[in-house]
């Protein structure tokens, strides 16, 4: 299992051809309580950069933007009724949605942790 | 921070404490504090809580040359002068009590909304918003002509305190000053010199707003803070709790376009004031006050989860452009969307079905009551 980041504070855990992925706990902590989220429809086929889901805090609504490409295979639906899980666990309970990979070879232009933990030290 | 943001007195206070700074109105504010906009919120409504206000534009207003004239003779000829722009009765204003209203353009249309209150001195005290303060102020002195003097009370400090426990705080500062009527207000004495202490505030609890000189606003916030009910409380918190209490925004649910009647703020038009209809753009607000207005301002009921912000549209069911959101977001209080908006008025009525186009996607919606939460103002036993 290999977990990888985005430029745009999102994480992508990558296990076999499945990539779950959501928000940084860094992106919880600048929204603010989440009391909305929403997610992309199973099935739906996405690209790298495209916006595919919404997380809305009390102050703002923000774009969740695709880290790879795919077809979504299955949304976190607990996060409709208890949206604050995205603040409370953004990197574990608060996944967003489970990707299935269309083209591994996107996973190399992420970062890892360091090189994230390294990005955040420079923002 | 952004570098020509001016500082409240308070600004470093707020930083110090963990305060997420941001600029509003020009001034170096606090957005929220380490607990988070919810926390914040509902605290205030269980406890108490600190905002700096000291953005805002309080200011004295006086005649320039008084003569021999009596106090009350005074502030009835201050009144005169004011209530060409400022629809409300400040002539009845009895000592120390104050009026919420607006400032009109010739067009009936809101430039400011601001409190008025009359001082036992014969002077105002009136306390204008910080984004349009230069404006306000210019304006009272040309509507003055040369009669009125403006002094500006804005390098001090303004506080709020706003609460149920807002007024056993309170005591602790100045016991009278728990003696206040809702919307009333009167200079005190304290540890922190003097204050002018108002029964007043914009959350929808008990509460009071405190002008402190300059020196003593530190002083006074870290006395308050050192009370544990009482804790700093940011710009986010300020604003769902005005969006729960109902209470209008300027530069979002006011503007130069919009009238107090088209506001639903008819309630503070006094009736001598409809009567006389001798102020700006009465000609346009009494046809309006008669005829109903083109446009209202109306609560949402929300009937999903998904929060409606400034800017959407609000549509008839048959698809057509109503109205727009001027207010919305998250209610901490009842743990659910809020907002506020326009609508043509023959949609304005409660329970009236509509759609928010949330993102491109319609979302039932209907017409809901203002305000979300129960206003919680002082009556006295």
């Amino acid at each position: 299992m290999t977990v990888k980041f985005t430029q745009e504070h999102e994480w992508i855990k990558i296990e076999g051809d499945v990539a779950s992925f959501g928000i940084t706990a860094y992106a919880a902590e600048q929204l603010g309580d989440v009391v909305y989220v929403e997610l992309p429809e199973v099935g739906k086929t996405i690209k790298t950069g495209d916006a595919v889901a919404v997380v809305e805090s009390v102050k703002a609504a923000s774009d969740v933007y695709a880290p790879v490409s795919g077809e979504v295979v299955e949304a976190n639906d607990e996060l409709s009724a208890s949206p604050e899980k995205v603040s409370e666990d953004a990197e574990g309970a608060g996944w967003f949605a489970k990707i299935k990979l269309s083209d591994a070879s996107e996973l190399d232009g992420l970062m890892d942790e360091a090189a994230y933990k390294a990005f955040l030290e420079s923002l | 921070m952004t570098e020509n943001l001016k500082a409240t007195i308070l600004s470093n206070l707020w930083a110090e404490m963990g305060g997420k700074m941001v600029g509003f109105a020009g001034y170096n504010m606090p957005v929220q504090f380490k607990e988070g906009v919810v926390k914040e919120h509902l605290w205030t409504r269980e406890n108490a809580g600190l905002f700096d206000v000291s953005h805002m534009g309080p200011c004295y207003i006086h005649l320039k040359d008084k003569g021999d004239l009596s106090p009350e003779e005074s502030h009835i000829k201050i009144a005169k002068i004011l209530e060409q722009v400022l629809p409300c009765d400040i002539q009845g204003l009895k000592i120390g009590q104050i009026r919420y209203t607006t400032l009109l353009n010739d067009d009936g249309g809101v430039i400011d909304d601001l409190m008025v209150a009359r001082d036992a001195s014969g002077s105002l005290y009136v306390v204008v918003n910080a984004g349009g303060k230069e404006e306000d102020f210019a304006i009272f002195d040309s509507v003055g002509a040369g009669e009125l003097v403006v002094e500006r009370l804005d390098m001090n400090g303004l506080i709020a305190l706003q609460g149920p426990k807002a007024k056993e705080v309170i005591k602790t500062v100045t016991a009278d000053a728990a003696n206040l009527n809702f919307m009333n207000f009167a200079h005190f004495e304290s540890d922190f010199g003097a204050l002018i202490i108002a029964r007043s505030g914009y959350t929808g609890e008990d509460g009071f707003e405190i002008l402190v000189l300059a020196d003593n606003g530190v002083k006074l916030c870290e006395f308050l803070l050192a009370n544990s009910d009482v804790k700093p409380i940011g710009l986010g918190a300020r604003d769902s709790l005005r969006l729960e209490a109902g209470l209008c925004l300027y530069g979002h649910d006011l503007d130069q376009t919009i009238s107090p009647i088209e506001a639903d703020l008819k309630w503070t038009i006094q009736k001598c004031r409809r009567e006389r209809g001798d102020f700006n753009g009465s000609a346009r607000i009494l046809n309006e006050l008669a005829n109903k207005p083109k446009r209202l301002r109306v609560g949402i009921e929300f009937l999903d989860k998904a929060p409606a912000r400034e800017g959407v549209e609000i549509h008839s069911k048959d698809g057509r452009k109503i109205g727009v959101i001027t207010s919305g977001g998250f209610g901490p209080s009842l743990g659910a969307p809020i907002a506020m908006g326009y609508v043509e008025t023959e949609f304005a009525a409660i329970g009236t079905e509509i759609d928010l186009i949330v993102r491109g996607t319609p979302r039932p919606a209907k017409i809901g009551a203002l305000p979300y939460v129960p206003h919680n103002y002082y009556k006295p036993a």
